[in-house]
Formats: C-alpha cells, sequence, structure tokens
C-alpha cells in the first residue's frame, strides 16, 4: 500500500546555504490494514515521513508509492485524489474552534463533495463510534483535551480513509486518555485502516507490541514486526 | 458538482459578510471606477450630439460693404445658389437686421439709446449653410477668388470651425483625463480587493489547511475567494446603476438646456443594455480578477 524506495528529503535554510537531512535513504513498505508505530527523538525525521505520505512534501530522491501513485511525480491538481484516501489526527487536534463538533466533521465531507444526505447519515455514526454523539452540539472549548482528540480521529475518519496517519495524537493528553486514543485507533485498525501512529510515548509502544519503525537522525535503524521502545 | 457548486458560493457569501468593514471598503472604490467609467460613456454621447448641432447650426455670413448695390448682392447669391454644395442662402438687408436688433432688444433702453446715436450700423448680409460642415471651405475659396470678392467686408466662418473644434478639443481632453483618472482608480480597486482576499485568505489559513489535507479540490478552496470578489462587484454594479440613474433623472433635465437639448435620460436608456454590461465588466471583472491574482499568489494550493 505504501512503500518507500530509497527516500531522502533535504530542506535548505532561507538563506540558501546550509542544508538539513531530514531523512536519509529511508526504505520500507507498509501493507494494507497494517498497524505501524513511529519513534523517533525530536528532529529524527518522523513528522516528514508522514508529510511526505501526504505529500505535503515531496522526496529530495527516491519514490515513494501510495497504492500504485508515484508521490514524488504526481502532479498537484491530482493530490486531492490522493489525500482523500488518508485521514490525519494532529498532536493539537486542529479543530475549527467557530464550528461545534458536528460541523468540524461534517465541514470534512461538504470539502470533498458529499451530498447532504450522506453528510446526515454518516456524521452521527461516526460520532457513535467514538463514543461522542451526545456532544454534538459543542464548540471545541467546551470539549476535554481527550474529547476534542476523539473529535479529531471522527473527523479523519469520516470520509473512510484508507489510512489514518496520527502524529503524536497523545502527546497533550494525561496517560488515561492517551490510553483511550490508541484503543480507539486499534479498533480502526481492527475494522481494515491502515493506521500509522507517530509517537515517543514508550508506554505506548511496548503495550502496542506493534510493528515498529525507528527514526534516529533521519535514518531508519530498525524495523520490527513486535517492536518494543529502544533509543 | 452542483453541490459543491453551491458550497463556494455559500462560503464565498458567509466570507463577505464575516468581513463586512473590508467588503464595504472594496465596493466602495469599486463604485468611483464604475461611476467614473459609465460617466465617460455618457460623455461620448454628449459630445457627438453638441458637435452634431454646432454643425447643424454652423453656418457661413457674409457681411458686404456698406456701399455695395443690392442688385450685385442679389447676382451673388444667384450664384452661390448655383453651387452644388450650398443647401440655401438667405439674404438679410442691412435695414432687416437693424428691425431684428431692435425688435430684440426693445427693452433695454441702454442699447436703443446707444443705437439711436448711428444711423444703421449694421452691414447687409448673405448666410449661407451647406450640406454638409466639410464643404463650407469650398465655399469659403469660392468667395475669395471669384470676382464678388470686392463687395465682401468679412467672412464669418473660422469662428464656427474654432466653435466645433473647441467642442471637440475640450470633450476629448475631458474624455483622456477621464480614462487616466479611470485607470489609476482601477489600479486602486484592485490592490484594494486583492488586500481584502489576501486578509482573507489569512484569516482562514486554518481551514484553508484542513481544505487540502483532506484532499478538497483546488476549486473549492480557490473559489470562496473568487466568489467574495464577485459579490463585491455586483454590489458596487447595483449601487452604481441607481446612483447614476437617479442622478440623471433628478438633473437631466436641468442640464438640457446646456447641452443644446440632449436628452441624458432617454440616451442612457436607449444604451441600458450596453451600459449594464460596461459596468459589469468593470465591477465583477475587477473583483475577480484580483481575487483570482490573489489566491495564486497567497494560496498554496
Amino acid at each position: 500500500m505504501i512503500k518507500f524506495q530509497e527516500v531522502s528529503k533535504t530542506f535548505f535554510t532561507r538563506a540558501g546555504h546550509k542544508q538539513i537531512i531530514a531523512l536519509k535513504s529511508v526504505s520500507f513498505e507498509i501493507k494494507p490494514a497494517e498497524f505501524v508505530t513511529i519513534v523517533g527523538k525530536s528532529g529524527a525525521g518522523k513528522t516528514t515521513l508522514l508529510k511526505l505520505i501526504l505529500a505535503e512534501e515531496r522526496p529530495t530522491r527516491g519514490d515513494i508509492f501510495f497504492n500504485g501513485d508515484n508521490l514524488g511525480k504526481i502532479k498537484t491538481a491530482k493530490l486531492p485524489r490522493i489525500r482523500r484516501k488518508i485521514g490525519t489526527v494532529f498532536q493539537d487536534y486542529k479543530l475549527l474552534p467557530l464550528k461545534t463538533a458536528y460541523e468540524n466533521i461534517a465541514y470534512i465531507l461538504k470539502a470533498v463533495g458529499a451530498e447532504e444526505s450522506e453528510i446526515l447519515r454518516n456524521v452521527p455514526e461516526v460520532l457513535g463510534i467514538v463514543g461522542l454523539a451526545s456532544r454534538a452540539q459543542n464548540f471545541p472549548e467546551e470539549l476535554s483535551a481527550g474529547e476534542r482528540q476523539r473529535i479529531a480521529i471522527a473527523r479523519a475518519l469520516i470520509h473512510r480513509p484508507k489510512v489514518i496517519l496520527a502524529d503524536e495524537p497523545t502527546g497533550n493528553l494525561d496517560p488515561y486518555c492517551a490510553l483511550d486514543i490508541i484503543k480507539l485507533l486499534l479498533k480502526i485498525n481492527e475494522i481494515g485502516t491502515t493506521v500509522i501512529l507517530s509517537t515517543h510515548d514508550k508506554e505506548i509502544i511496548n503495550r502496542l507490541g506493534k510493528r515498529v519503525l525507528t527514526l534516529e537522525q533521519g535514518a531508519l535503524i530498525r524495523d520490527e514486526e513486535r517492536g518494543h521502545f529502544i533509543l | 458538482m452542483l453541490t459543491s457548486l453551491k458550497r463556494i458560493i455559500y462560503f464565498g457569501w458567509k466570507d463577505f459578510y464575516s468581513s463586512l468593514g473590508l467588503s464595504l471598503a472594496t465596493c466602495f472604490i469599486l463604485v468611483i471606477v464604475i461611476f467614473l467609467i459609465t460617466s465617460i460613456f455618457l460623455l461620448k454621447g454628449i459630445s457627438e450630439h453638441l458637435i452634431a448641432s454646432a454643425r447643424e447650426k454652423a453656418d457661413i455670413t457674409i457681411f458686404l460693404k456698406e456701399d455695395s448695390l443690392e442688385e450685385d448682392i442679389l447676382k451673388l447669391k444667384e450664384e452661390l445658389v448655383k453651387m452644388p454644395e450650398v443647401k440655401e442662402v438667405e439674404y438679410v438687408s442691412k435695414e432687416q437686421a437693424l428691425e431684428k436688433f431692435t425688435k430684440e432688444h426693445k427693452d433695454e433702453p441702454e442699447i436703443m439709446r446707444a443705437l439711436g446715436l448711428f444711423n444703421n450700423p449694421f452691414l447687409s448680409s448673405l448666410n449661407i449653410k451647406a450640406f454638409e460642415a466639410a464643404q463650407y471651405q469650398a465655399v469659403v475659396s469660392f468667395l475669395e477668388n471669384s470676382s464678388f470678392s470686392n463687395l465682401i467686408k468679412e467672412v464669418d466662418y473660422s469662428q464656427r470651425k474654432l466653435l466645433i473644434e473647441r467642442i471637440f478639443g475640450i470633450t476629448e481632453m475631458v474624455k483622456k483625463a477621464g480614462i487616466i483618472i479611470s485607470f489609476i482608480l482601477a489600479v486602486i480597486a484592485i490592490l484594494v480587493a486583492f488586500n481584502t482576499v489576501r486578509l482573507a485568505i489569512y484569516n482562514s489559513r486554518e481551514e484553508i489547511k484542513i481544505q487540502r489535507l483532506v484532499g478538497a479540490s483546488n476549486w473549492f478552496i480557490r473559489g470562496p475567494f473568487i466568489v467574495q470578489g464577485a459579490i463585491a462587484g455586483f454590489f458596487s454594479v447595483v449601487f452604481s446603476f441607481f446612483m447614476i440613474l437617479g442622478i440623471i433623472y433628478f438633473l437631466g433635465p436641468k442640464i438640457s438646456f446646456f447641452l443644446s437639448g440632449f436628452n441624458l435620460l432617454n440616451y442612457f436608456l436607449n444604451n441600458l443594455g450596453v451600459i449594464i454590461l460596461i459596468q459589469l465588466a468593470t465591477g465583477v471583472g475587477i473583483g475577480v480578477i484580483s481575487s483570482y491574482i490573489a489566491t495564486r499568489k497567497y494560496l498554496d494550493v
């Protein structure tokens, strides 16, 4: 489903004379319905890797394949089609503050051109999956941190993506909420959605016992099927 | 597709309304530009009417020397009538000229008193009307080269020609000035609309980021800002149209006298289609183009 072949990504400073190597010759493959954890220190390249999957960045060298499409060479006009297959969850939720929980989720379906009937049917369903049907009319400021993150996951799920990218989704949560979020992601994975989770939470990684890709200074130093947190 | 289009229009209207102050500033400057451009169009009609009017009234008046014999004057008149360029010739004797002047100024005692000091200061004259204004020059050439030139004291033609040239010159100058000012204001309007959209893009940056990440089409992201520009343009057109119509309705009859009877309201209504088209092209055109340029520059899609 997702294949990285000798992918490198280099950024240049504004002045243009200094290079920052974010990823160095990274190669791996993720199959459909896998649950993969990406681990590494700050600056290891985790977020860059997720941005490359989302085609927010293009690789400097190498190829990235997503369901057969080469993300490095695809035309910009075709990117929306790729991104509709991906749901994203951020550490800071990125909910729209002036919209209710319902509206935040419905907004995604409106953006991808769904009919009103589809919105009316699917949004309550997804709110039910994340256990927040009763909070549909609340604004983000009226929700707890855990609830906001669950709304963010519902928003990522609403257009039935093939892949969920979660970039440090538990970073702002207490351990109990963090566990709830991870359980939710596991539940989503069980129904067939590929989940790629970026984290440096040792407890989560060790409890999950899922595949772990370890990054260090841009290089992929370990790829273990049932990984543990080792840094 | 239709659902997405409706949403784009809805979001565009929502953005227009939510930044109403800025939107109204854009509308204000667009109204000025539309007003000026429409005025230039109306000025074109006015000047065409004035020039045609001046040409219509234009004629040549030949003032004949005091000692000219009437039979010589009538012979000259016969020769002139024979010319193919000449439409009609009117002979006004000095007695007739005095009679006409007395009648016109009978209620002005100072003028009548001054007139009494002279025997008859007026000269006999021939008023010549040509079929076309361009033909007057041929008549003048004939007069200068004919055997009757010794009868002629003065040919009053150059002043009429000067009048036509002056009308033409003034209106051309006003038109050119209007075009330059319109151009400058149009540039200002584009900049104001451009910056309004730029600010709107900045204010919506979080929404835009989410739209991009979930795979919204480029037109779904860009569309509302262009709709915003179009709405500002449209409201400007509506306001300008009724403002100009009101001004013409009330002022038109009052200035008709100064425009040689030109009916500005009729001209406006007869050219309604063209005027609306010009206004829409200006208002909506500037709004849409500036928004499009702003989204291309500041929207990373």
